[in-house]
């Protein structure tokens, strides 16, 4: 909820800042005659409210990319009856599992059979504070931003482990084992990729980390300098989602479907909803890191230039914000895209493939990266943020 | 009253309940897999208190290193050698507890006493969103020795954890006193689920 509007302008006007909802609508609410507190307080749970809601229909799309795209990667149709294009599908899913029996199995733990997939959705959903839309349009724009992310993603798998043991079932713990294993490997490389990208930037907040990436369009994206760490970051993303190739968690040949096995109804629909929510979060992060977040190709500010219209005029600002959203969510989704064409494609890794591939491959070339990062930065600090 | 400073005695009030609670449960509960999930609860809700001091860069680290890091590495020990199994009758039981539990009542009441003697000032300000880059300039220059000191005893642990966990650098097996077969490091030699005793 930080508001950075400089004194002196227009609350909700202000050109460096941009749209700022938040501003807007308190001095509407105090305009109205009520207290600034209360104005706060009744702003707070939209944003939230907001948020989630974008994250569950983000879940919903994906599904249906998903259902459609491995339908065209093995030369099917796909789901088609359900609505248009069967776009109803994914809500049809939905509706299923929610109407399906709750079984907890007899020897099972049930209170952590019950705790295990909260504690696997809530960090997922937590995650989604520090996701920019545009200057002003994210939750609350923390000074620790995307280590907030790291720090909450490394909760989850405390809650596979839980639902694995819980489930008293040795695919279920194996699963559960495997997950955390590989959850814990490949945050190490994942953590160094963000912290070059963090280096040049000076700060770990995501509006700074974008706004490092303005000023010449496509070509200040964070892509061209820093090339390894988007694939590193991209590959530690994709296993930290459980996403095939690195879907070992709940390999179906070997473990059944691992730390999932036992669950049925709502509590399966959670997990399924908590790795949905995560890989769009994590293509939204990718976008943020590296595809210059909510930026257009070219600076808004030049096409306004060209068009002769005042940067800062309420039209513009409202255009310009609009455009930031729809530039995110459409990078975001070419990458879930890349995702899903990748899980439909190619072949799972062995577990030691994967954890030779994290440790001696991923570990050292995410190092070098970062010590290359660290040179670059010194030599040409007008191209590496100085 | 304001509305914030509500908030945070309702938040304090619960993160401090949380961690009470949580940690005399890890102490006292016979199960030693919901002690560890009680200390993942006790670790978050201590980086919640860290956060209602305003230092979020602590709180975050709390979380990825205590939580992240340090519970998983408890629960990935506990569930690989776990054999959900009553623990063995220990003669003495009863004295021992009595024991133990005189040893930490007479800690906590000492600890009670020093919190009630010592003049709490209100502290230094907490510098906010500053705090990840002084805690940079300080481990940089005057921490600068224990930081390195720190990552060095780090490297001996994972050098002896290595050693200890690769059985070709022994040329015996440290159970059996068998010679290990160099070949075939990644089999068991007798099958695991075998009784041992039989041979």
């Amino acid at each position: 909820m930080v508001s950075t509007s400089a004194p002196g302008s227009a609350p909700g006007l202000d050109a460096a800042a941009g749209l700022d909802l938040q501003a807007s609508f308190e001095t509407l609410l105090q305009g109205v005659g009520l207290s600034a507190g209360t104005a706060h307080l009744l702003w707070l749970p939209l944003p939230m409210l907001l948020v989630l809601v974008a994250a569950v229909v983000g879940v919903l799309v994906n599904v249906w990319l998903e259902r459609k795209i491995s339908a065209a990667v093995q030369q099917r149709i796909g789901p088609e009856y359900a609505g248009a294009l069967g776009v109803l599908q994914p809500l049809a899913d939905g509706l299923k599992l929610v109407f399906k029996e709750d079984i907890i199995p007899a020897r099972a733990d049930s209170l952590l059979f019950t705790l295990g997939p909260v504690l696997v959705l809530i960090p997922v959903i937590l995650s989604w504070l520090v996701v920019p839309f545009g200057q002003n349009l994210l939750i609350s724009n923390v000074g620790v931003g995307i280590f907030l992310w790291i720090a909450l993603s490394s909760i989850q798998p405390i809650g596979l482990l839980m639902s694995g043991y819980a489930s008293n079932n040795k695919y279920s713990l194996l699963g559960g084992l495997r997950a955390a294993a590989q959850s814990i490997s490949y945050e190490i490389p994942l953590a160094l990729a963000v912290l070059a990208v963090v280096m040049m930037s000076n700060s770990l907040s995501t509006v700074d980390i974008v706004n490092q990436q303005t000023g010449a369009g496509i070509l200040s994206w964070n892509i061209w300098r820093q090339p390894v760490g988007f694939v590193i970051f991209w590959i530690c993303a994709l296993a930290e989602c459980e996403r095939l190739p690195f879907d070992l968690p709940e390999a179906e040949e070997e473990l059944v479907a691992g730390y999932q096995t036992e669950y049925a109804g709502m509590k399966f629909a959670l997990f399924y909803l908590g790795s949905y929510i995560n890989l769009v979060l994590s293509a939204l992060l990718v976008s943020v890191l590296y595809l210059g977040g909510w930026g257009f190709p070219l600076p808004v500010e030049w096409l306004a230039g060209w068009l002769g219209q005042p940067i800062d005029a309420p039209a513009v600002q409202v255009i310009t914000a609009s455009v930031g959203i729809v530039m995110t969510v459409l990078k975001a989704y070419l990458l879930v895209f890349l995702a899903i064409l990748l899980r439909w494609t190619t072949p799972r890794v062995r577990i030691d493939q994967l954890l030779d591939l994290g440790w001696k491959f991923l570990l050292p070339i995410a190092l070098v990266n970062l010590l290359v990062t660290a040179g670059l930065k010194l030599a040409f600090p007008a191209f590496f943020g100085g | 009253m304001t509305i914030a400073s509500t908030t945070q005695q309702i938040c304090f009030a619960v993160l401090s309940t949380t961690v009470v609670a949580g940690a005399l449960g890890v102490v006292l509960l016979p199960n030693v897999v919901y002690a560890a999930f009680l200390l993942a609860g006790v670790f978050l809700s201590v980086a919640g208190l860290y956060l209602m001091l305003n230092a979020s860069f602590v709180a975050a680290a709390q979380v990825l290193v205590y939580v992240g890091a340090v519970n998983v590495l408890i629960l990935f020990a506990i569930m690989l050698v776990n054999k959900r199994e009553d623990l063995a009758a220990i003669p003495g039981l009863g004295l021992r507890r009595l024991l133990s539990g005189l040893v930490c009542g007479g800690l906590f009441v000492l600890l009670i006493r020093v919190a009630f003697t010592t003049p709490w000032g209100s502290g230094p300000e907490p510098v906010g969103e500053e705090a990840t880059i002084r805690i940079g300039e300080h481990l940089f220059s005057d921490y600068l020795l224990p930081f390195e000191l720190a990552s060095v005893l780090l490297l001996m642990a994972m050098i002896g954890a290595i050693v200890l966990a690769r059985r070709d650098v022994f040329s015996q097996d440290i159970g059996t006193g068998e010679e290990v077969d160099q070949g075939l490091i990644e089999k068991a030699r007798t099958p695991l689920l075998l009784d041992r005793s039989a041979r």
